[in-house]
């Protein structure tokens, strides 16, 4: 490496970790999320709904009879208006009406869903209860393992989110303060070279991002049990695109505006959308079905999808083909354009 | 050196240079030359556009017309060559207050081919004790003279100081006039702006006055203030805030060369102190007017400034 291009580097490096709060926000901050998310959302033992029976005595004794023998379900009888009340109050999701033998009335709020599963099983067990055969055998198996949880599916959207704001913050806000302060002008003065001076920011990029990388993944990886399963060379090709593009549009950003204040609103206006639309904490799948075109064109939806299928499903980069292909295209516009109408004075 | 064109003895040559920034001129039809080896002032008031025409000449600013010749080159056409050659400090530039001081000197060391150790450049600013510490925790002259660290480090042919002693304390000041003498005294080329007169008179070989974007004077500044054809500048004022001595009798005080009234204050300028000075007292004694206050000073660039422009430095 040139000399000039390695004190460059070296300055970029030297001016992050100086910056006790950089280091913090960009790789203590993703592990305290993670750990804050994974406890919040940990997973508890398949949920026990509780239902209310009310009517006739022995009526009651029958559907009680019944409802015993199903597991995920606590019954208990109660008078009509305190049962009533108690599915108001979501301390019981479904009263069953069991006012004569041989007829029931499922009194619940269809919207909602622990009151949907309630009826099923409560009607399961009373059917089986009153008689009903079932024309199948079925058996069941418990698929638990990790992949599936909410951990999951947010350590990658993290990781994405990190690499995202690392890479516009991180490049971004040093050349808008070196040119606030005169000292891009002042480098432009001597014979460094301009793509040196662009390249140093990628060098360290890269640098800090096997730190990002070991620290959030391994982390997660370790407290949580959150899938590798694909190559984790592979996994390290994604971040390093990722990176360029983020790397790219924070160029983008930065390419005009003289004050912090005027690229700190540039940044936030980038970046808020993604935060939101891209599936960092939930499914962009959530969004209606016109703005998806809009939401998959997003490169961190791109890096989040291809960080899913290489963690979560273990997809060879030939299955996120599409997604590299965004992120490819978002950093080439963003860097050409960002070339183009840089303020270097 | 036989892949640059030859460096002719002149270094730096600007002919009828214009910039205006929209309505307002900066520089108008400014010309000037200067020779290798001297060190040479750009002397005027804040916005007279000293900054403009330095940076014009440093290849970071466009001129709207006109042609600058750095070193025989021109920046169209030999920029690289040029970035080599020149040491630049400018007005206002932060630097990374993270890096210590020679993390700073070794960064912009590493941009040039020639190099001057990193070392002898922070003993030569007299950095050394501060070698180790932030940037960020400099004072005012010590940032000022890494700023020249930084300039000097690709060992330059030609140096451009931007108002190098503006807001410096008086010891910073004479430390950083040291430097400038010292780096003049080694054969290389130094070309500043201030609007200190006496850093222009102190440092420079000559002196080129500027005042709304053109060279109103242009000598060496013994010669600028001979041109006054004052050596002497007396001040003075009088007791009782009417008194109104008769100015024609002043003028022709024996050795007075003009006159200035600025309210109660007098001032006249005098080849000759020793025959001036007499007669102004006993012409005071003969109409009876009373002196409040009296001095006698050696006549400065200042003056050359007060008498092209009628305005001083300071307040123009």
């Amino acid at each position: 490496m040139r000399d000039s291009l390695r004190q460059l580097t070296l300055t970029r490096f030297r001016e992050f970790v100086r910056e006790p709060e950089a280091l913090f926000w960009s790789l203590a901050f993703p592990i305290l999320l993670s750990v804050g998310l994974g406890i919040a959302f940990r997973n508890r033992p398949a949920e026990i709904v509780h239902v209310a029976v009310v009517g006739d005595p022995s009526a009651v004794r029958v559907a009680m009879d019944a409802l015993a023998t199903s597991p995920g379900i606590k019954a208990e009888h109660l008078e009509a208006i305190p049962a009533r009340l108690a599915l108001r109050t979501g301390k019981v999701a479904l009263v069953v009406n069991a006012r004569v033998p041989g007829r029931v009335e499922y009194e619940y709020d269809d919207t909602r869903p622990d009151s949907r599963a309630a009826r099923l099983l409560a009607d399961d067990a009373i059917q089986r209860g009153g008689g009903r055969v079932d024309p199948l055998h079925v058996s069941e198996r418990y698929v638990r393992e990790p992949g599936s949880r909410y951990i999951d599916f947010v350590v990658p959207g993290l990781l994405g989110m990190g690499l995202m704001g690392n890479g516009i913050w991180g490049i971004g806000f040093p050349i808008v303060d070196a040119r606030r302060k005169r000292l891009l002008k002042r480098l432009m003065a001597t014979p460094m070279s301009r793509a040196e001076y662009l390249g140093s920011f990628v060098f360290s990029r890269f640098f800090l991002l096997v730190f990002e990388l070991l620290a959030l993944v391994g982390f997660s990886a370790l407290v949580f049990g959150v899938p590798l399963r694909g190559s984790l060379l592979q996994l390290g090709l994604i971040c390093a695109l990722g990176a360029l593009a983020f790397g790219a549009l924070g160029l983008l950003i930065a390419a005009r505006p003289r004050t912090i204040e005027g690229a700190s609103g540039l940044m936030n206006l980038a970046m808020m959308p993604m935060w939101i639309l891209s599936g960092v904490f939930f499914s962009s799948e959530n969004f209606p079905r016109a703005v998806q075109p809009v939401i998959q064109a997003l490169p961190l939806t791109a890096v989040n999808d291809a960080l899913r299928a290489n963690m979560l499903r273990g997809a060879g980069l030939e299955v996120v083909g599409p997604e590299l292909a965004i992120i490819a295209v978002w950093f080439v516009v963003c860097f050409m354009v960002a070339l183009r109408i840089f303020r270097w004075r | 050196m036989s892949k640059f064109p030859a460096v002719t003895n002149t270094a730096l040559a600007i002919r009828d240079l214009h910039k205006s920034y929209g309505d307002v001129l900066a520089v108008s039809n400014l010309e000037l030359a200067v020779t290798a080896g001297e060190c040479f002032g750009l002397l005027g008031p804040n916005g007279a556009g000293k900054t403009t025409t330095i940076e014009i000449c440093e290849g970071l600013l466009e001129p709207d017309s006109g042609e600058v010749e750095v070193l025989g080159m021109r920046w169209k056409t030999h920029e690289r060559v040029l970035r080599e050659l020149l040491g630049i400090q400018l007005q206002e530039t932060q630097l990374s207050e993270k890096l210590t001081v020679t993390e700073t000197v070794r960064l912009f060391q590493s941009f040039y081919r020639n190099r001057r150790p990193v070392d002898d450049v922070i003993t030569l600013v007299q950095l050394e004790e501060k070698s180790k510490a932030r940037v960020g925790t400099l004072s005012g002259g010590q940032k000022q003279r890494l700023a020249v660290a930084c300039a000097i480090v690709g060992d330059p042919k030609l140096l451009f100081l931007d108002e190098p002693t503006t807001g410096l304390d008086p010891q910073s000041r004479r430390q950083l006039w040291d430097l400038i003498t010292q780096f003049r005294a080694e054969g290389r080329t130094v070309v500043l702006t201030t609007h200190y007169m006496d850093e222009a008179e102190r440092l420079c070989d000559r002196v080129a006055i500027v005042d709304h974007g053109k060279v109103i004077a242009l000598d060496t500044p013994r010669a600028l203030i001979a041109s006054l054809n004052a050596e002497h500048v007396i001040g003075f004022t009088l007791e009782g805030e009417t008194a109104s001595p008769d100015e024609r009798a002043l003028r022709a005080l024996d050795g007075v060369t003009s006159l200035r009234r600025d309210n109660g204050a007098f001032e006249l300028k005098s080849m000759e102190l020793r025959r001036t000075v007499p007669s102004l007292l006993s012409f005071l004694e003969r109409n009876q007017l009373q002196l409040a206050e009296l001095r006698t000073r050696s006549a400065t660039l200042e003056d050359v400034f007060v008498s092209l422009t009628g305005r001083h430095l300071r307040d123009a």
